[in-house]
């Protein structure tokens, strides 16, 4: 009974049938454009699994994004702007690169921190026990 | 180091950790909220021009929503499971006179029509988005999602989800508050 429900059973389709967009798997064919656009794909966050970023994402909105990257990248677009249009729409989280700002600061203040105190203490350890 | 300072040391460690293990266990208890919500609300909506997809209805543009009336554009799509489940509350909204628009997300004609035919068909227009373009543009992640635009074509709300039968008053009272 259980084997025939299964075999009955239709899977609930839960992503689009539609083809991907064009350039969403296939690469740009100027080498240099194509490098420029995969360097900012991967910066930018899939807002659907939201631990990766578009470049290995396969969610379909991942695809479109990725599309939507190439096309202005082989418009003659940078990548700065791309971003930036971006983070219009969805904020910082967008990005894997945050921009420096009031919420920001500390993850970019924090390793430089970091490092002096580390410096400071092997200074001081040296400087016990010293050879 | 003085004899006391280097008796705190030997706290430091401890404390660090007790630290990091508040931290950890607030966030075990009080998960973040992972909702990516839209940065375009008080802003004015893209311009875009979709074609329409069903027979008889006309695609969406950004002139119809910068017309002077208030609308609610509701992103959507006929292999959206959640869709299904808001379809009811659109058709509440769309009785209680609140103008709703459909932003449909790569789908095709015949699926599309199958979904109004089941779930109810509660659009004046709905426009054909098959490159997810125009869901980008709003700041939308998922479907399905509801804008709420004002009369002047600023976004004035976002409802993240589906819409739920306790939403339904809220969001009418936010488009009848958006003149």
């Amino acid at each position: 009974m259980a084997a025939l429900c299964i075999a009955l059973a239709a899977p609930v389709l839960a992503d689009p049938s539609t083809p991907p967009a064009a350039l969403a798997y296939t690469q740009l064919r100027d080498p240099a454009q194509e490098a420029t656009a995969k360097a900012l794909m991967e910066t930018l966050r899939c807002l659907v699994c939201q631990g990766q970023s578009i470049a290995d994402s396969d969610a379909s909105l991942a695809g479109d994004m990725r599309s939507l990257v190439r096309e202005r990248i082989a418009k003659g677009e940078n990548p700065a702007s791309i971003r930036a249009w971006l983070i219009q729409r969805y904020g910082d989280y967008v990005t894997y690169d945050p921009p420096l700002s009031a919420v920001t600061w500390p993850l970019w203040l924090a390793p430089i921190v970091l490092l002096a105190v580390g410096a400071l203490l092997a200074r001081q350890s040296f400087r016990r026990r010293p050879r | 180091m003085g004899r006391g300072m280097k008796r705190w040391m030997l706290w430091l460690p401890l404390a660090v950790f007790a630290l990091l293990f508040a931290v950890v266990a607030a966030g075990l208890f009080r998960p973040a909220d992972r909702t990516v919500r839209s940065a375009m609300i008080g802003k004015p909506i893209p311009n875009f021009t979709l074609p329409g997809m069903v027979p008889g209805k006309p695609g969406l543009a950004t002139a119809t929503l910068t017309a002077g009336r208030p609308h609610l554009v509701n992103v959507f799509a006929s292999w959206c499971v959640p869709c299904i489940a808001e379809a009811p509350q659109l058709m509440r909204l769309k009785a209680m006179g609140v103008p709703i628009e459909g932003i449909a997300i790569r789908d095709t004609r015949e699926d599309l029509l199958g979904f109004l035919r089941r779930n109810g068909d509660p659009y004046e227009r709905i426009g054909d988005d098959q490159r997810s373009a125009v869901q980008v543009a709003l700041g939308s992640s998922g479907v399905p999602e509801s804008f709420v635009v004002d009369g002047a074509g600023t976004i004035v709300l976002q409802h993240v989800g589906d819409i739920r039968a306790e939403d339904v008053d809220d969001i009418a009272a936010a488009v009848r508050n958006a003149k």
